[in-house]
């Protein structure tokens, strides 16, 4: 599979435009009805960014995260993912523009069952032919070891807590080395602690240079991050830099310890 | 994915739902195991046969009355059944120069009696040659002669199933006992050795053998024969021996060129391929039979590559997610179902040698397993992997990534 052309999109600032979309638009046929999920949004993320993206329901941000996810094209408008313009590719261009540019997160983690924490690693790997099985195990073992799993790698999905299964999906969404990873709710499935310990390691990725995009509908995580887009009725409604970052590593150990009951 | 990932991720699927995949795998083992052993049966008989018929004799030529009959089912006119008579072996022995031995036949069956005992079997009149034709020894006594044959002497060779039922035991020594067939006495002057049963399941011992002048003129009263056996001079010259014989017989019976031959002469090797090709169309009747068990067991497997896909969804949408192509989700399920399919064909050959073996060894069946049979085993499960797993492996190809990972 050829590889994608250097992106060349670069703002005043020298930093690389990562996400660009024009004025994207997507709407479905529901009967003879026709929703307008996406009415017209354009912005660009540049890389080293943490953006949150928080909407109410029914906002267009499953809409949005989807068309930054390459998962779904848009009816109108341009998206260019690193340089790369989304719009007309094929089903089989986007799955390998996912595989090389795109890390994902979930909110429940969708480990591979029964299976142990550096081969669901190392699973985005497997679809990409330039790795072969040594480079893959290595790649795999060396995101482990920076979400903090080094030593829990042969552990198996069932047999890890909430908190260690979203690290090891984290893990895998690092191990492509993504121009952007995407996190859905990533924080969503856990408790208060879990989340800042969570939080803390996005915002350890967000200094060692990761462009993360954080799609959340919990405003309390938009004080983490360096810059928030509000979604509303499938329009931005506001989009602004956070000047005052808060420290995740701060808020959890402000937090009383647990109790034991 | 790499092919090796493929088959890696195959097997793990296969080995977390084992009970499952055993299940969708045995009619498959069920099925090659039937074809295997049906072919084993048909192979085993086929080459019991033609050894059976190769030892009567390879250049054993047998001339029946009436034209070669191509189609089964009308009955012939009984007058074109009537047309050896005893010039006709006449004219055979007096010009033939290619057959070294020659025997009419006639034939009756009926209850033979010695003392207070009584059983059936057929008698043939034949001439002393015969049993150089069929190269059959006797055990006792010695065979009648051409004086007999002259004299319409009442005199007979038995095989050892009469001797058995008529005098109670196989070995007993019964020349110069007097029996009667069908009320008329025949001594007794030679035992042939047993020759056990042949492969259609006919006891070649139930017989009686008694010049064919005194069965043609005191048991079956006819005057034509039923058949005529010929040696002749090597099974290379058989071709040709049949060709002097026709020419022999065609004179004899002053048929006109052209017009048809009233009377058929087969060689052994004839008889061999006919024998071979009834063989062949009543094994394939029964392989196909076994093949259709093959082709449900793939509806089984379709049907729990599909079961399987749905449980998978999720998992479907996340190796989407993370850049698995439509090709890659689809070779995945396609190599689980072939592997399904061609672990079945191994047990299933496996079990189709023990089965033949077992069929062999216990129930005394002819059973030689062809080794062909094994690759096209194989060959016809990879296909049945293939054909019934694409479809499943198409659905989940064309799976919406959205949709897939949020599905619960």
């Amino acid at each position: 599979m050829a590889e994608f052309k250097e992106n060349t999109n670069v703002d005043e600032r020298g930093r690389k435009c990562v996400i660009e979309l024009q004025n994207v638009k997507r709407e479905f046929h529901v009967g003879s009805e026709t929703v307008r999920a996406l009415r017209g949004v354009s912005f660009k993320i540049h890389e080293g960014e943490f953006v949150t993206i928080m909407g109410t329901s029914g906002s267009g941000k499953s809409t949005l995260l989807n068309q930054l996810g390459c998962l779904d094209t848009p009816t109108s408008g341009e998206y260019f993912l690193d340089g790369v313009p989304v719009r007309k590719m094929k089903r089989r261009e986007r799955a390998v523009l996912r595989n090389r540019k795109i890390g994902f997160i979930f909110q429940n983690y969708n480990l591979l069952a029964k299976t142990t924490a550096v081969e669901n690693v190392e699973l985005p790997l497997m679809y990409n032919q330039n790795y072969n099985a040594r480079q893959r195990r290595e790649a795999a073992i060396k995101a482990l070891q920076q979400v903090g799993l080094g030593d829990r790698l042969e552990h198996k999905s069932n047999q890890m807590s909430g908190g260690q299964m979203q690290r090891v999906a984290i893990a895998r969404a690092l191990v492509n080395n993504p121009a952007v990873i995407l996190a859905d709710e990533a924080t969503g499935n856990l408790d208060t602690r879990t989340s800042f310990e969570i939080l803390c390691l996005f915002q350890e990725l967000h200094r060692k240079g990761c462009t993360i995009i954080f799609v959340t509908h919990n405003p309390e995580i938009a004080q983490y991050s360096s810059r928030n887009i509000m979604l509303r009725d499938g329009r931005i409604c506001s989009d602004e830099e956070n000047n005052n970052i808060l420290s995740a590593k701060e808020a959890l150990d402000a937090l009383p310890l647990p109790q034991d009951d | 994915m790499s092919y090796i990932n493929l088959f890696k991720v195959a097997i793990q699927a296969i080995l977390s739902n084992k009970f499952r995949s055993f299940l969708s795998m045995l009619g498959i083992i069920i099925g090659v195991a039937a074809v295997i052993i049906m072919m084993a049966i048909g192979q085993g008989s086929k080459e019991n046969v033609k050894a059976e018929l190769s030892k009567m004799g390879t250049n054993l030529l047998t001339i029946r009355p009436g034209a070669e009959r191509r189609f089964a089912g009308a009955r012939p006119d009984p007058a074109s059944m009537q047309t050896l008579k005893e010039e006709d072996v006449d004219a055979i022995r007096r010009e033939a120069t290619l057959i070294t031995h020659i025997s009419a036949e006639v034939s009756a069956s009926g209850q033979i009696i010695y003392g207070n005992k009584n059983t059936t079997a057929t008698l043939y009149g034949e001439s002393p040659e015969y049993l150089d034709i069929k190269k059959w020894e006797l055990k006792d006594g010695d065979c009648f002669t051409e004086e007999d044959c002259m004299k319409n002497s009442k005199v007979c060779v038995i095989g050892t199933t009469v001797v058995e039922q008529l005098f109670g035991s196989k070995d007993y020594n019964c020349v110069g006992k007097t029996i009667r067939f069908k009320n008329i006495p025949f001594r007794v002057v030679g035992i042939l050795k047993s020759k056990g049963y042949n492969s259609w399941g006919m006891d070649q011992d139930n017989l009686l053998i008694a010049p064919n002048s005194t069965v043609m003129k005191r048991v079956a009263a006819q005057t034509w024969y039923s058949s005529i056996a010929v040696s002749a001079l090597s099974e290379e010259m058989s071709d040709e021996a049949i060709e002097e014989m026709t020419e022999i017989l065609r004179r004899s019976h002053k048929i006109k060129d052209g017009d048809e031959n009233d009377f058929t002469i087969r060689s052994q090797q004839e008889m061999m391929d006919t024998m071979s090709s009834t063989m062949d169309g009543i094994t394939l009747i029964l392989v196909v039979a076994a093949a259709f068990s093959l082709l449900v067991a793939g509806i089984g497997i379709m049907n729990i590559m599909l079961v399987s896909v749905t449980e998978r969804t999720k998992e479907i949408g996340l190796r989407m997610s993370v850049g698995a192509r439509g090709i890659d989700i689809m070779l995945q399920f396609l190599i689980e179902s072939i592997m399904i399919s061609l672990t079945g064909a191994f047990l299933g050959v496996a079990l189709g040698y023990g089965g033949s073996y077992l069929a062999k060894t216990v129930l005394m069946m002819p059973c030689s397993v062809p080794f062909w049979s094994v690759w096209l085993s194989f060959a016809v499960c990879a296909f049945i992997g293939i054909f019934f797993g694409y479809l499943p492996a198409r659905k989940a190809a064309m799976m919406d990534p959205i949709e897939a990972i949020r599905y619960e």
